[in-house]
């Protein structure tokens, strides 16, 4: 057993975020505009929307990479995580290694049961010790979430986790998110991927021309998407597309 | 294939940097080559002060001699003569770096080559050449340059009394007029031959009255004794007639060979430092981490200090281990370490700033490698270029190019550390540390659109 072992959380016991008004410009082009939401403990918030819509820009600014223009986010203990949209490790060094190295720079009290932990919780102990290159697209996303978990972060934000996966990668990595979130942990990922927001969210916020379009659960959107045409198949992304155009988009 | 050129040239237009290195290097490197070769290395600008009176020239008896006008000409036609109005104006124009040396011929040089030429003297005729050794490759094209002059100019002067070794060995077998020196006598020299058919003519009879006879044959072997005396002090002047004083108005060098070392050295620890540095900058963009780690587990600035400390530790190692394997064939001061590894350190730090200036520019790995290629070859060829051999406007070109760089000041840093005799240590440890701060500067500018 691990001498650090994650903090366990109560799911649903009240905001852990709470993002209000922020807005964002880059130059004339506003990428956010008076976004506003609450995240609680636990929950998996998917943020939706086209290409442009402002989807990395809000997670930017929650990871705080990115000043925002206006708006204020507080945390309930200030800890989020961050995995960026592209894996940021060092290809060279193995597995452990980045690990090691994350968990030293975080300052984690126990490095080595840190690093054991995480290699257990992403399935690769037996891959620890080969270069982070040699392994598969899915595998390096798995280490990239890792080491974003390492700090044992109360939210942790995904910019695409799943681009450039296969099917296979894709069903294990969502098996392994939506796992930290029934452990907890407060995940908000960004995806244009409407099938994968309405299998692995409890919640989903749509994001277009930098304002929220829409802000709850996949059958509500289904809902305010209206009535499905007749010889149309009956999928989320027809409900998605529906809905977008209904609201000008 | 078009698709694909097409696809490269988009990517070339979206890299501005190392598009305007594939276009600026080539027409730097060839202007700057263009412009060493254009001044042919056998015409080294020297200050060229003449005391010499006007009027004054060099007489050789009937072979002529040499007028002022001629001897500037010739001079003149082997070095590119600056003219110089004043001792103290040739001094300056040594110091500033706007000739290769100075050459001074003082007012009483003629007189007495004239009389070493003539007489016994004991005197002997020197020239003046002042130099600014400010390092030792330029106190070798100077040396080489005294030594070529001062043996044109000694040859041209043999040539000259080789002439008149001859006409005194004509006179003295077939008889003539002589001319005496600074006495403005002439008198009639009679001649081997002369004299042998006088002995001929009074050989069989020897009377009395034929005595004056005999009288001029003695005169004419006291004469003769005298002329082959003179030919004697002739030919021993014609190996050296002129002399050199040399002065070095400033400068201060270590030896040769302790000077190839630290510009070894230098060479070394700029491309190590620089590649290294760079390179690993730009990989944390490459890897994606750099926005990872600074997000909030080190700061930028912690960043570029973690990576000054990397390249300033591998400059040390590097440039120790290499003094260490030159050890067996060039002794090195370690005695003097406690100053070696300070030039080192400094060196190094201002190599590693430079490093982080190109790699936080480039972003890429092997655009930064590139880069530091096509900043450090060149600047570490011109910042050899010794003063004097290019003109002073082009040497203020490199002496501010070079000085924005590195190279020179960890040479000169190197170069005083590894030898006493060297230049001092203050300035080039003033410099170093001033292009660290500078080049960190920029470095952290640079790493504001870095992600």
């Amino acid at each position: 057993m691990s001498e650090n072992p994650p903090r366990a959380r109560a799911r649903g016991a009240g905001p852990v975020l709470e993002v209000d008004g922020l807005s964002k410009s880059f130059g004339e082009r506003i990428a956010l505009r008076d976004v506003s939401l609450d995240v609680s403990a636990g929950e998996l918030l998917a943020v939706l929307g086209p290409n442009g819509a402002g989807k990395t820009t809000l997670l930017s600014i929650l990871a705080g990479i990115t000043r925002a223009d206006s708006g204020r986010i507080s945390s309930a203990n200030g800890d989020i995580g961050w995995v960026p949209q592209q894996a940021g490790l060092y290809r060279r060094l193995t597995v452990e290694e980045n690990l090691r190295l994350f968990s030293h720079m975080e300052g984690v009290p126990d490095v080595e049961g840190t690093v054991e932990r995480m290699l257990a919780q992403i399935g690769l102990t037996d891959r620890r010790e080969d270069a982070v290159s040699s392994l598969s697209g899915g595998n390096q996303q798995r280490i990239n979430i890792a080491i974003g978990l390492i700090g044992d972060p109360a939210v942790l934000l995904l910019d695409e986790p799943s681009s450039g996966l296969d099917p296979s990668q894709r069903v294990r990595l969502w098996e392994f998110v939506a796992g930290l979130a029934e452990g907890g942990t407060t995940v908000i990922y960004s995806t244009h991927q409407i099938e994968e927001a309405s299998h692995y969210g409890d919640r989903l916020v749509v994001l277009a021309d930098g304002e929220t379009i829409f802000d709850g659960s996949f059958e509500q959107l289904r809902r305010a998407a209206g009535p499905q045409p007749e010889g149309s198949a009956a999928d989320p992304e027809n409900d998605f597309v529906r809905f977008l155009r209904q609201r000008g988009h | 294939m078009r698709w694909l050129l097409l696809k490269d040239l988009q990517i070339l237009r979206r890299s501005p940097l190392v598009t305007a290195l594939l276009v600026i290097y080539p027409i730097v490197l060839a202007v700057l080559i263009g412009l060493a070769i254009s001044r042919s290395p056998e015409k080294p600008r020297v200050a060229f002060l003449n005391q010499i009176p006007d009027s004054a020239g060099l007489s050789l008896g009937d072979t002529g001699g040499f007028s002022q006008s001629e001897a500037r000409a010739r001079l003149c036609a082997k070095i590119d003569c600056v003219t110089a109005s004043s001792r103290a104006d040739v001094e300056q124009k040594v110091k500033d770096g706007d000739v290769l040396g100075g050459l001074i011929l003082p007012a009483d040089f003629l007189n007495k080559l004239q009389a070493e030429l003539s007489t016994n003297s004991s005197q002997p005729a020197t020239v003046e050449v002042l130099v600014n050794q400010d390092d030792p490759l330029k106190a070798q094209v100077v040396d080489d340059r005294i030594n070529a002059l001062l043996n044109q100019a000694n040859l041209l002067l043999s040539d000259k009394i080789t002439d008149v070794a001859v006409n005194y060995e004509r006179l003295l077998a077939n008889g003539g007029e002589f001319e005496l020196p600074f006495l403005n006598q002439t008198v009639q020299i009679l001649g081997l031959r002369r004299s042998e058919q006088i002995l001929r003519s009074v050989e069989g009879s020897l009377p009395p009255a034929e005595r004056g006879q005999v009288t001029q044959v003695t005169e004419f072997a006291r004469l003769a004794r005298q002329n082959l005396a003179l030919a004697n002090q002739l030919l021993s002047s014609i190996r050296q007639p002129i002399a050199v004083d040399k002065q070095v108005i400033a400068g201060s060098i270590p030896p040769l060979d302790t000077f190839a070392v630290a510009v070894a050295a230098a060479v070394t620890l700029l491309f190590v430092t620089v590649l290294l540095v760079s390179g690993s900058l730009a990989l944390e963009r490459e890897e994606n981490t750099f926005t990872r780690l600074t997000r909030d587990l080190v700061s930028r600035e912690g960043l570029l200090g973690e990576k000054a400390i990397l390249g300033t530790g591998a400059a040390l190692v590097v440039t120790l281990l290499m003094l260490l394997a030159i050890t067996p064939f060039q002794s090195i001061g370690w005695s003097r370490i406690y100053l070696i590894v300070p030039a080192i350190l400094l060196a190094g730090a201002a190599s590693s700033a430079l490093g982080l200036a190109i790699g936080a520019a480039a972003k890429e790995v092997r655009a930064s490698a590139l880069l530091a290629f096509a900043l450090a070859l060149p600047v570490a060829f011109i910042s050899l270029v010794p003063s004097g051999t290019v003109s002073k406007s082009l040497l203020d070109v490199i002496h501010v190019i070079a000085g924005a760089f590195p190279f020179r000041p960890a040479l000169d840093a190197l170069s005083g550390a590894l030898s006493a005799s060297g230049p001092g240590l203050g300035l080039p440890f003033l410099h170093l540390a001033l292009l660290t701060a500078a080049y960190l500067i920029l470095a952290r500018i640079a790493l504001r659109r870095f992600t």
